[in-house]
């Protein structure tokens, strides 16, 4: 065992974990933070999307002992107190979900999403649109951006249609 | 998963030495090394973690290059400008693979080391595999290969290796930075995978202990026209079947610099010299992307399920020059 120190949701915790905890692991059976989801755990649906330092990742795959020291946001994190974020009541207005277990996933995936669009990430959706919009960054995120954008969220329910509108929602409101 | 020893670097020399010491593996963003640790396909002894060693640069070099460190993630080069106004056909391919989340992570020199999804080599209950087992057998040669190689293989292994960006690498001729035990050294992109020959488990040149520190890419001429095909069975987060990247520069109407390579293909990008040159002073038309196509092509050795690859090859090479050329 060995001490790992995370900003867990802006708070310092530091937890004894075995070398081969995942940080997923660390997250839900040690701080008992349950909203990250464990789907496969092998990085291919997305159900365990987190963010460390602010870029999201998979927690299956990321190794506690590796990060430590590092900023983490798990989905516990997004709203403000009582108060849902925009694409969190987003999900919920546009019925973003049937079973609710990639859920979580999705939406601190999207959340991420914002944060990259803004500062003029790329998808390969983008080099359809020409150098320019490569070089710069697309300015408006059409809906096959946003599903190449969450390809890493499997939504086993098929509630995509659901899912790209309350993300297109968002998007759309805040450029 | 067995146990392993962990610590964190925070010198190039400093890194090399424990994993000398240890035996162990350089551990960097982990995306591959712990999925394969997790299904008992590794079981390194150490892991010498690389996440505080720095190499996180993007830095323009005075020869009209660019110098990307190893442990730059792939999200980071596929977005950085300089990567974006000069060799788009990097960003292109870097993003045509995995996810945000898995690019996010994983780091360039882990691209490069990243092994082979073949199911056979990924599943230890498949008692044959020369790349996981040296000596087994390959069961994929008489087992489901419609994803295997049809190129640079042969009896003792048929995988491929899976990375987009080497393909990428490969148009831009890009040189790998290493430092292991007996110091620092250059290996050209051209000269770092293998063919499996009677060492199968040895995916690339490197000597045992080498990092790789940087990739280094010279002045390119594709800035303007390039393109990266990638044809899979679903729309993304799929491995290729066949990829292309291509690159051409044209002049007065006709082409001045081309390459193309195919990933998916071999277990390195595949690329045939003649079919450059071939391309060079020809006008760029279908007629002449169309025997460039055939040039590459006419080596392919299909195994028993992957022969829908050299037709599925051809119009991936036209496709790709032709989309290369469009670019405005």
């Amino acid at each position: 065992m060995r001490d790992v120190t995370l900003i867990v949701n802006g708070e310092s915790r530091t937890v004894a974990a075995d070398v081969r905890s995942t940080l997923l692991d660390l997250l839900r059976e040690t701080l008992h933070l349950t909203g990250t989801k464990k789907g496969c755990d092998h990085g291919l649906c997305g159900a365990c999307t987190v963010a460390v330092d602010g870029e999201r990742v998979v927690s299956c795959l990321t190794l506690a002992a590796s990060v430590d020291g590092s900023d983490v946001l798990t989905v516990e994190g997004i709203a403000d107190g009582d108060q849902l974020h925009p694409l969190q009541q987003a999900f919920v207005d546009c019925d973003g979900f049937q079973c609710g277990f990639c859920t979580s996933g999705q939406i601190s995936s999207a959340h991420a999403m914002l944060h990259e669009h803004a500062r003029g990430d790329l998808s390969t959706e983008s080099f359809e649109a020409g150098r320019a919009a490569v070089c710069h960054g697309p300015d408006v995120l059409s809906d096959a951006e946003i599903r190449e954008r969450l390809a890493g969220n499997i939504c086993r329910c098929g509630a995509y249609a659901n899912i790209v509108e309350a993300v297109a929602g968002v998007v759309r409101g805040t450029t | 998963m067995k146990t392993f020893e962990f610590e964190h670097a925070t010198t190039v020399e400093g890194a090399v030495d424990r994993v000398v010491a240890t035996g162990g593996k350089y551990y960097a963003g982990g995306t591959n090394l712990l999925d394969l640790m997790k299904g008992g396909v590794e079981e390194p002894a150490a892991l010498v973690d690389l996440r505080r060693l720095g190499l996180r640069d993007v830095t323009a070099t005075e020869s009209g290059g660019v110098l990307v460190g190893s442990g730059v993630t792939n999200s980071a080069v596929a977005n950085h400008p300089l990567i974006r106004s000069r060799y788009p056909v990097l960003s292109q391919a870097i993003l045509s693979g995995a996810t945000t989340q898995l690019r996010n992570m994983a780091t360039v020199g882990g691209n490069l080391m990243q092994r082979t999804r073949c199911p056979y080599f990924m599943e230890t209950a498949f008692a044959q595999c020369n790349k996981r087992n040296p000596g087994s057998g390959c069961a994929a040669i008489a087992g489901f290969n419609r994803e295997h190689a049809i190129f640079g293989v042969g009896g003792s292994c048929v995988a491929t290796h899976p990375s987009d960006m080497a393909v990428a690498l490969a148009v831009l001729e890009a040189t790998v930075h290493v430092h292991g035990p007996d110091g620092r050294r250059a290996v050209s992109i051209s000269e770092f995978f293998r063919r499996p020959g009677d060492e199968p488990q040895r995916d690339n040149t490197l000597h045992t202990a080498e990092l790789i520190v940087g990739i280094e890419l010279p002045p390119s001429p594709f800035a303007e026209h390039s393109w990266y095909l990638k044809v899979r069975d679903r729309h993304s987060y799929a491995f290729a079947l066949v990829s292309v990247a291509a690159g051409l520069r044209v002049e007065d109407g006709v082409i001045s610099a081309a390459a193309v390579a195919l990933g998916g293909v071999a277990p390195m990008p595949w690329r045939v010299a003649e079919a450059d040159a071939g391309l060079l002073g020809q006008p760029p038309t279908e007629a002449v992307f169309r025997r460039a196509a055939e040039q590459i092509m006419a080596g392919a050795r299909p195994l028993s399920q992957n022969g829908f690859k050299v037709d599925l090859g051809k119009h991936s090479v036209v496709r790709a020059l032709s989309s290369a050329l469009r670019v405005r």
